[in-house]
C-alpha cells in the first residue's frame, strides 16, 4: 500500500474485499459500480433497474388478484364454475401466441442492439401481431361469457376470474400502444440513447406480461378445470 | 468518468459493469443471442405441452395433478427469467436478483397468507346461509 492510501482519510481508501465477494475469480478488481467504487452506473443501468423494480411492483398486485381469485374460485353462488366456461383450446392457443410473442420481442432487442433497423421494424410488428392474437381470443371469450350473462356481476368466481384475467389484458393492450409508439420512435428518431432505454424497457414489460400469463393459465384455467 | 460514458456505447467495457434485466450489452451479434432466445422458447414451449398434456391424459396420477402443474409453471418462469429477462447468478445481476427475491417474497406472503387465513375461517366459522341475517351472525348453539 502506498503512502498516499495509507494516510488518506477512511472514507477515501479503497475498501478491502478480501473475499472477492461478487467478483468472481476477478483479482484484478471489477470496475462494476454501484457498490461505492468505480463511480455512478451508467443511465442504462439505472433506468433498466428501476423499470425492473416497478415490473416486481406490478407482479406484486397481480399476487394480490390472484390470491382474491384463489379464494373466491369457490363462490360460484348456483352460477357456472371454471370447469363449465373455460375452453382450453384458447387458452392453448392464446399461450401459443403470447409466448411467440415474447420471443419474436426477444428477436427486436436483439435487432436494436445490433442496429438493425429493418428487421427491428419486422420482429416488433410481428411480436404487435401476435399480441393482438392474443387480445382477440381474449376479448371473444369475454364476450361469450357476457352474452350468456356470466359477466362478473354473476358470483363472487367470476369477479374474481374478470378482474385477474381482464387486468392481465389491460396490460397486454397498454404494451401493444407503447410498442407501436417505440416502432415510431425508432422508424423518427433513430438508434439515440434514451430511446434504446425506452425499448429496452418495453421488451422488459412484454416478457414479464408473459410470466403472468404463465401463472394465469396454470392456476385460473388448467387448474380451473380439475 | 470516461469508461462510463462509454459503456452506454456497449461493448467489451460492460464486461466488469452491473447490468440491466433484459439488457443485451450492446452485442453486434445477433446470432449469439438468438441462441439463448430459441433455448428458452424450446424450453417454455416443452413445459407448456408438458402442463396440457399433464391435465389432459392419466399420465400422472389425478390427485398430484395440481402440484404438477405448478412445478411447470414455476419451471417455466425460471425459464423465462434466464432466457428472456437474462437474470444471471453473475456478480453483474445482484441488485437484479435481491430485487427479486424481496419481490417473491411478498408474493408468498400475500397469495400463501391469503389462502391459509381464509381456508382457516372457512373451516371454523358457521356455515353461513344466504337468507341469514347478519345480526344472527354471531356463533350460535
Amino acid at each position: 500500500m502506498s503512502d498516499a492510501t495509507a494516510n488518506a482519510p477512511i472514507a477515501l481508501r479503497p475498501r478491502p474485499d478480501p473475499n472477492h465477494l461478487g467478483h468472481t475469480g476477478n483479482r484484478e478488481g471489477s470496475r462494476a459500480p454501484g457498490r461505492g467504487t468505480g463511480g455512478p452506473a451508467p443511465k442504462r443501468i439505472v433506468v433498466g433497474y428501476g423499470f425492473w423494480v416497478f415490473i416486481l411492483s406490478d407482479i406484486i398486485m397481480f399476487a394480490a388478484l390472484f390470491a382474491a381469485y384463489a379464494v373466491l374460485r369457490g363462490g360460484t353462488a348456483d352460477g357456472p364454475s371454471g370447469r363449465d366456461i373455460f375452453d382450453l383450446d384458447t387458452v392453448a392457443i392464446e399461450t401459443g401466441c403470447l409466448l411467440l410473442s415474447s420471443f419474436v420481442c426477444g428477436l427486436a432487442t436483439l435487432a436494436l442492439s445490433a442496429r438493425r433497423a429493418l428487421l427491428f421494424q419486422a420482429a416488433m410488428a410481428g411480436t404487435f401481431l401476435l399480441g393482438a392474437g392474443f387480445l382477440a381470443l381474449e376479448m371473444r371469450e369475454f364476450a361469450g361469457l357476457l352474452a350468456r350473462g356470466d359477466g362478473p356481476d354473476r358470483s363472487a368466481f367470476l369477479s374474481s376470474f374478470f378482474t385477474l384475467v381482464g387486468c392481465h389484458g389491460l396490460h397486454v393492450a397498454a404494451g401493444l400502444l407503447w410498442l407501436l409508439t417505440m416502432m415510431a420512435q425508432v422508424l423518427t428518431k433513430g438508434f439515440r440513447a434514451d430511446i434504446l432505454r425506452r425499448t429496452m424497457c418495453f421488451a422488459l414489460f412484454w416478457h414479464a406480461l408473459d410470466i403472468i400469463w404463465v401463472a394465469v393459465f396454470t392456476i385460473v384455467y388448467l387448474m380451473g378445470v380439475l | 468518468m470516461s469508461d462510463t460514458v462509454s459503456q452506454d456505447e456497449g461493448g467489451d467495457q460492460r464486461r466488469h459493469a452491473d447490468t440491466a434485466p433484459g439488457d443485451e450489452f450492446g452485442q453486434e451479434d445477433i446470432g449469439a443471442g438468438l441462441r439463448g432466445y430459441s433455448i428458452g422458447l424450446g424450453l417454455a414451449a416443452l413445459l407448456t405441452v408438458a402442463s396440457f398434456v399433464v391435465l389432459r391424459t392419466q399420465l400422472v396420477w389425478a390427485p398430484a395433478i395440481p402440484l404438477a402443474l405448478i412445478v411447470f409453471a414455476i419451471a417455466q418462469m425460471g425459464v423465462h427469467l434466464v432466457f428472456f429477462l437474462h437474470i444471471t447468478t453473475g456478480p453483474d445481476n445482484t441488485n437484479n436478483v435481491m430485487a427479486l427475491a424481496f419481490g417473491v417474497l411478498i408474493v408468498v406472503l400475500v397469495v400463501g397468507g391469503s389462502v391459509w387465513i381464509m381456508g382457516n375461517m372457512n373451516r371454523n366459522m358457521m356455515p353461513m346461509g344466504p337468507t341469514a341475517p347478519m345480526e344472527s351472525g354471531m356463533p350460535g348453539h
